[in-house]
């Protein structure tokens, strides 16, 4: 009998992934944080154009979108350029109750912070964009933003 | 004797977390919003009336519908016109050929700064098409970035967007104002 146990045979021992779920739980919080939550389905087409001089929406509680393009389903819609507010397409004169409605759901003090942005699909023309900047201009909403992309530097 | 309680199983609460990290990856977005921040002017309220602006002040640029630009009544290619509105903007004293120039107290400085009279104006056609308008106001934009730039350098030795102190960004701010109007919109050239 030899004094010396050899390890032949012996299996090796189970990883312990009882940490696992922790692990897991705080990439899931990390990404409730650091992401909002998408809260329109956008119906037309997005291609931002791009600009080097751009800034950062700050709070973005503070911002209302509208979003102008032509419809993504340009078999049911046509190919004429849309505004959409919320979920819907709209018309020029809608945008004035829009604006009531983005300004009613904010707190009284932060009203005059209202910041709307326009998402705009650079294909379009300015006809559609300068009738929402007049009816923007009615209605008291001159904050404004033209979303673009950053430009990556050549 | 008490019995002991039997262990729950735990091995799948890191699935039950995998399947709500994926919906969040799936629901939300990342994408951080940006642009260029605008603020529009109040509505007129009399649009019949004229503003009485020295033409010398005043450099037009216009955008047809072929998207073409216009600047002072000559055509110019898009590459040269932050150069052309700093150059109109900067302080030129006693140049006809460039807009007055006045002193403007700084309080934040506590002393008289000349000051241009200058004022951009931008028209479009509703023809133009947006991602041009966009390239204009980016260019502009530039331009007086690039302004704000040289000056906070001369004073303060660093650049505006280092400037930590809220006065000498007002200061900045008072010195090259953003002056970039639009027009009233109208129709020039037929679609």
């Amino acid at each position: 009998m030899s004094k010396f146990k050899t390890k032949k045979g012996k299996e090796s021992p189970a990883i312990n992934t009882s940490s696992l779920p922790d692990i897991i739980f705080m990439l899931l919080f990390f990404f409730m944080v650091t992401t909002t939550m998408r809260e329109v389905t956008v119906r037309v087409q997005q291609k931002m154009p791009e600009a080097t001089e751009i800034q950062k929406l700050e709070r973005k509680s503070l911002v209302s979108f509208i979003y102008i393009g032509e419809p993504k389903n340009s078999k049911l819609y046509g190919t004429t350029e849309r505004i959409q507010l919320n979920d819907v397409f709209a018309n020029v004169d809608d945008i004035s109750e829009f604006v009531a409605q983005e300004r009613e759901a904010r707190d009284e003090a932060d009203r005059k912070l209202l910041t709307t942005s326009l998402k705009v699909n650079g294909m379009t023309k300015m006809g559609i964009v300068t009738d929402v900047k007049q009816e923007l201009r009615k209605v008291g909403a001159f904050k404004i933003n033209y979303s673009t992309r950053k430009k990556t530097q050549k | 004797m008490a019995r002991k309680a039997p262990e729950i199983n735990a091995g799948s609460t890191a699935d039950i977390a995998f399947l709500l990290l994926i919906f969040f990856l799936v629901t939300t977005t990342m994408d951080v919003d940006t642009g260029i921040t605008r603020k529009l002017p109040p509505p007129v309220e009399n649009p019949d009336e004229d503003i009485d602006v020295n033409q010398r002040n005043v450099l037009k640029i216009l955008l047809n519908n072929r998207n073409d630009l216009m600047v002072d009544g000559k055509r110019m290619d898009i590459s040269l016109l932050k150069d052309k509105t700093k150059d109109f903007m900067a302080i030129h004293p006693d140049n006809p050929d460039y807009p007055e120039v006045t002193t403007r107290f700084i309080e934040e400085l506590g002393k008289d700064v000349p000051a241009t009279k200058g004022l951009i104006s931008l028209k479009n056609d509703r023809g133009t098409s947006y991602e041009m308008y966009i390239q204009v106001q980016n260019e502009l934009a530039r331009a007086f970035n690039e302004m704000k730039d040289e000056k906070s350098v001369e004073l303060f030795g660093i650049k505006y967007k280092a400037l930590l102190d809220k006065n000498k960004i007002k200061a900045i701010n008072k010195i090259v104002p953003v002056r970039v109007s639009e027009a009233e919109p109208e129709d020039i050239g037929g679609n």
